[in-house]
């Protein structure tokens, strides 16, 4: 039993690219990239609501997708590209997503919001004008307990028609 | 052109939605969570929990966990009864209530099966779980008492031995001419309701960081939690250490809707655990600790009758509610004040006289319950609300008509419920007219009607409530407990001429600091930006009931607005001697002192500031500037602020499968003085949202042996974004005369009622099935067993 222990502890070097600055830790073979992005990198802003998958609280992009960061070993990350909500914060990318959530007080609490805002993010890079309904859909596996979900939905659907109007006026010859 | 309203004076803030100013860092990753703090020193608690639901401890062996490399101590329940005084879930207003003396971990037998049992203190979360491993633990099983009927039945086996049965509470209430009432009615309605325990399953789980420092003789807790003075006072006296030397703190909280604010066993572990070690120790629970050890609440069985004469006039409500609430009462609220709020709030929104209930709250070995968002009114108005529309069934009366022709009219008040609550102002007929509007009810019975007829089974469901908000000191402190019904506010013009107040309502999300520095910035006269607002920190703080029930606009935002008046008048006796004028002549508009008719600028406030904090002696001798204002402020007149609303949904059944598609659902409600309208709208959704959670999806299910079944996120359902309506709503403004404010709460009105409203819409859709469902959740399986289908 106490040998297992030891061998648990055993710490591996694993390397990322965390938010686009390249980060080595040491982690044991059994931490979640969940627990070493909060613990071992200070990134707590990507949450820990469930550690099943279930919540959405701990989505952070890996390698251009949203994963569950709760769902996945810190050591299978090794060598990824990870962007978590510092990150994307910092870079403005969803500067307009955040900015609409603020507008219409889509967020009360703030626990889930950092998963919703990637999991948003990564929805919009993917359909440029979601119906409501996949909206809602795409935001099926993030649990929210404070807002009952229509202002998440109204922001990401009023940020899609904002990206849409941009687009078409860039596209436009004036 | 629109004609000016309030809302066009400069500085006016009360009435405004305005964005949240503390919800930019939460968008950014930048929360700081009581699960994201991190201490130098500091260790983590784990611990273990016992696999039965009630069982004599018959031996623990520690040795090999306390051998384990990382291992800092392993505590047991004796460990910690050495320095930890008991506590009992009693209160003195709960006439013959009894409870076992808690305390943090068990001596010798165990009560329900999640119960923490023994602790481990590590290095890491990860070393205390593996040390957990090597504890061994004997128990001898004991029978578990599960079931609610079963816990009542005499010669049960007792939850706790020493008790003289399972019974924790009962109560009964009669206002007379029940008996007569039913003897004379043209029909009497009988129902018997359940309802599903269920658990409030906040987003972030409980948490809590202590940190003793044995050579200042101080504890410091950072603590998820609604309530940090209750916490200072109980920390305070069960571990005696002086109140001055106890600081909580709560700062950013991943959500709590009543879940943190009771006594945990283990949290109050974790601050022995760091007076044991001398070193800062967290714990944060996991989802599956959360689920068997956070409250839960609402495992109701009521059984109502309810006589109505032959024009369907409500003449009197007969009920009867059984409540099952764990081994033992919570502390230091009990677990009873769901039950009795139960009682009470049955029949509340409708004019009749005669009233009899009776109360049983009854132990079994489960977890505990106690309160969560919207105490025992989702019991009452589900069983109110459904007996009226079996009521309006049985003499052929829509919905509607039955209920404008009983509610308590308009121009009635003041006035009392037969239960003894005391109404100031209530709207329920305006509402009701509102809600068809917004409904647009003919039109939706036009097209139900019109699908009925194609195989497309919806139901319209309607529902009214009365919801209790800011409670004076009778909803607690007659009882005994030290939880206090006023607030206190310090508040500052800073020298460079901010505003800085510190208040003890706190916040969870629900936007308590945006209210604040809304009224405070309009109460004194200055951009919101210009004050900034403290919360959730007893040592900066004066002592306050600080938020639930509803309480934190209409007594916290009360306490800001009196506090902010006080600081005014303290700027503008201090302006009048610098412009030699008299106070009265002037007023405080964007900052600047300006004279009271003309609004012409006269000193901005930031000068008075710089005047009386660095240059007082260019003041009249003898002038002491009083730029910090302390305020408290306790509600006086009615007991409890009650507001009112109704809710209404559309529903669609698949009466093949069982499937329940929530459509559309409405809001119409009253919550006095509306501070910001977009947050009351959001604190109204999320809400209704949780409300419908329980309407369809949440239960704790339990197995035989008082196994939780489906304790975990994959196995509990809880409402997601696909399968929630919008939520359309409406405000009627009926303001409380109390207090110069005049809000009311808000937080759990959309709780209130939901439920109520889809039970309610369900056996609408069923009705031509003759099918009907007395209990929530309405799972898919209920519903195809109504239809005989399953």
């Amino acid at each position: 039993m106490s040998s297992d222990i030891d061998e648990a502890e055993e710490a591996v070097r694993v390397r990322f690219i965390v938010n686009g600055r390249k980060v080595a830790c040491e982690v044991a073979p059994r931490d979640t990239l969940v627990d070493c992005l909060r613990n071992s990198l200070e990134l707590t802003g990507t949450h820990a609501g469930c550690e099943m998958g279930a919540c959405g609280a701990c989505l952070v992009r890996l390698d251009g997708r949203a994963v569950h960061a709760c769902l996945m070993f810190a050591v299978q990350a090794d060598g990824a590209r990870i962007d978590t909500i510092e990150g994307l914060s910092e870079s403005g990318d969803i500067a307009d997503l955040q900015a609409e959530f603020h507008r219409r007080n889509a967020l009360q609490c703030g626990f889930c919001t950092p998963g919703m805002l990637i999991n948003a993010h990564e929805l919009l890079s993917r359909l440029a004008e979601p119906s409501r309904a996949a909206i809602r859909d795409a935001l099926s596996g993030n649990f929210c307990r404070c807002t009952g979900y229509e202002a998440i939905v109204d922001a990401i659907a009023a940020v899609a028609d904002a990206r849409a109007a941009k687009a078409s006026q860039k596209g436009s010859p004036e | 052109m629109t004609p000016l309203t309030s809302l066009d004076r400069p500085n006016s803030y009360i009435g405004r939605s305005v964005p949240r100013p503390n919800a930019k860092r939460l968008l950014a990753g930048r929360g700081r969570y009581v699960t994201d703090i991190r201490l130098p020193r500091m260790l983590h608690a784990a611990f273990l929990r016992s696999p039965y639901a009630h069982a004599r401890i018959a031996r623990v062996d520690v040795d090999a966990a306390r051998a384990l490399a990382g291992v800092h101590l392993v505590a047991t329940g004796a460990d910690l009864a050495k320095i930890c005084t008991p506590w009992t879930g009693t209160l003195d207003h709960f006439k013959g209530m009894t409870s076992e003396p808690q305390l943090p971990l068990p001596l010798d037998r165990v009560v329900w099966a999640g119960q923490a049992v023994l602790a481990v203190v590590a290095e890491s979360r990860a070393i205390a779980e593996d040390a957990l491993e090597l504890i061994s633990v004997d128990y001898e099983e004991l029978p578990a008492i599960v079931d609610l009927d079963a816990a009542r039945e005499p010669g049960t086996p007792r939850v706790n031995p020493a008790g003289s049965s399972n019974i924790c509470f009962r109560a009964q209430l009669d206002s007379g001419g029940v008996d007569e009432a039913f003897a004379s009615a043209a029909h009497i309605i009988e129902e018997e309701f359940s309802f599903g325990r269920h658990t409030p399953v906040t987003l972030e789980p409980r948490a809590i960081v202590a940190d003793y420092d044995p050579d200042g003789g101080m504890l410091t807790v950072h603590h998820a939690t609604q309530t940090p003075y209750q916490f200072q006072d109980l920390y305070s006296r069960h571990y005696r250490i002086p109140e001055a030397r106890v600081r909580v703190i709560a700062p950013d909280i991943g959500g709590s809707f009543g879940l943190k604010l009771h006594v945990y066993h283990e949290d109050m572990a974790v601050v022995g655990l760091s007076i044991l070690l001398g070193r800062p120790v967290k714990f944060v629970a996991d989802r599956l600790e959360s689920f068997v050890s956070d409250i839960h609440a609402r495992d109701h069985h009521v059984r109502a009758r309810m006589a109505i004469d032959a024009d369907g006039r409500i003449l009197a409500m007969d009920v009867h509610d059984a409540t099952a609430i764990g081994a033992f009462s919570t502390y230091p609220r009990t677990s009873v004040v769901e039950g009795n709020q139960v009682i009470r709030l049955i029949g509340a929104p409708y004019d009749f006289k005669s009233y009899r209930a009776a109360l049983e709250v009854v132990f079994q070995n489960k977890v505990q319950t106690s309160q969560y968002r919207a105490v025992g009114h989702p019991i009452a108005c589900a069983v109110t609300e459904r007996m009226v529309d079996l009521a309006a069934a049985r003499i052929g009366l829509d919905p509607f008509a039955i209920r404008a022709k009983n509610v308590i009219p308009d121009d009635a008040y003041p006035t009392a419920s037969p239960t003894g609550y005391r109404f100031e102002s209530l709207s329920h007929q305006v509402c009701l007219q509102r809600l068809r509007e917004i409904m647009d009810y003919d039109a939706l019975r036009a097209e139900q009607s019109e699908l009925r007829q194609r195989g497309i089974h919806r139901g319209i469901g309607i529902a009214t409530f009365v919801e209790i908000t800011n409670p004076s000191p009778a909803f607690y402190g007659v009882g005994g407990a030290r939880i206090s019904s006023q607030d206190g506010a310090t508040i500052s013009l800073t020298p460079s001429g901010e505003v800085r107040c510190a208040i003890s309502v706190t916040e969870q999300g629900q936007g308590t600091e945006a209210i604040i520095s809304q009224i405070v910035a309009d109460q004194l006269g200055l951009a919101q930006e210009h004050v900034k607002v403290i919360t959730g920190d007893t040592e900066v703080t004066p002592h306050g009931g600080a938020t639930w029930a509803c309480r934190g606009a209409g007594i916290g935002g009360e306490t800001a607005l009196q506090a902010a008046r006080k600081l005014k008048a303290n700027i503008l006796e201090i302006a009048a001697l610098v412009l030699q004028e008299q106070p009265a002549a002037l007023n405080i508009i964007d900052g600047e002192v300006v004279n009271a008719a003309t609004r012409q600028p006269r000193l901005a406030i930031a000068e008075i500031a710089r005047i009386a904090y660095f240059r007082s002696d260019t003041l009249p001798p003898g002038t002491q500037a009083q730029l910090t204002v302390s305020h408290h402020f306790a509600p006086q007149g009615y007991p409890f602020a009650f507001t009112n609303g109704i809710q209404g949904c559309y529903v669609e059944v698949d009466a093949d499968t069982g499937f329940i598609k929530l459509l559309k659902h409405f809001v119409v409600e009253d919550c006095g003085r509306i501070i910001n309208p977009m947050l009351v709208d959001e604190q109204v959704r999320g809400g209704v949202v949780q409300g419908l959670g329980a309407a369809l999806f949440e239960e704790c299910r339990y197995g035989e042996t008082g196994q939780l079944l489906n304790g975990s996120l994959a196995d509990y359902l809880v409402p997601m974004a696909m399968e929630m309506p919008d939520i359309v709503i409406a405000h009627v403004e009926t303001p409380t005369a109390d207090t110069a404010l005049g809000a009311k709460g808000c937080g759990e009105a959309g709780t209130a009622a939901a439920s109520a409203c889809v039970l309610n819409a369900v056996n609408d859709a069923l009705a031509p099935f003759c099918a009907s469902i007395n209990a929530v959740p309405i799972t898919p399986a209920r519903v195809l067993e109504a239809l005989g289908r399953f």
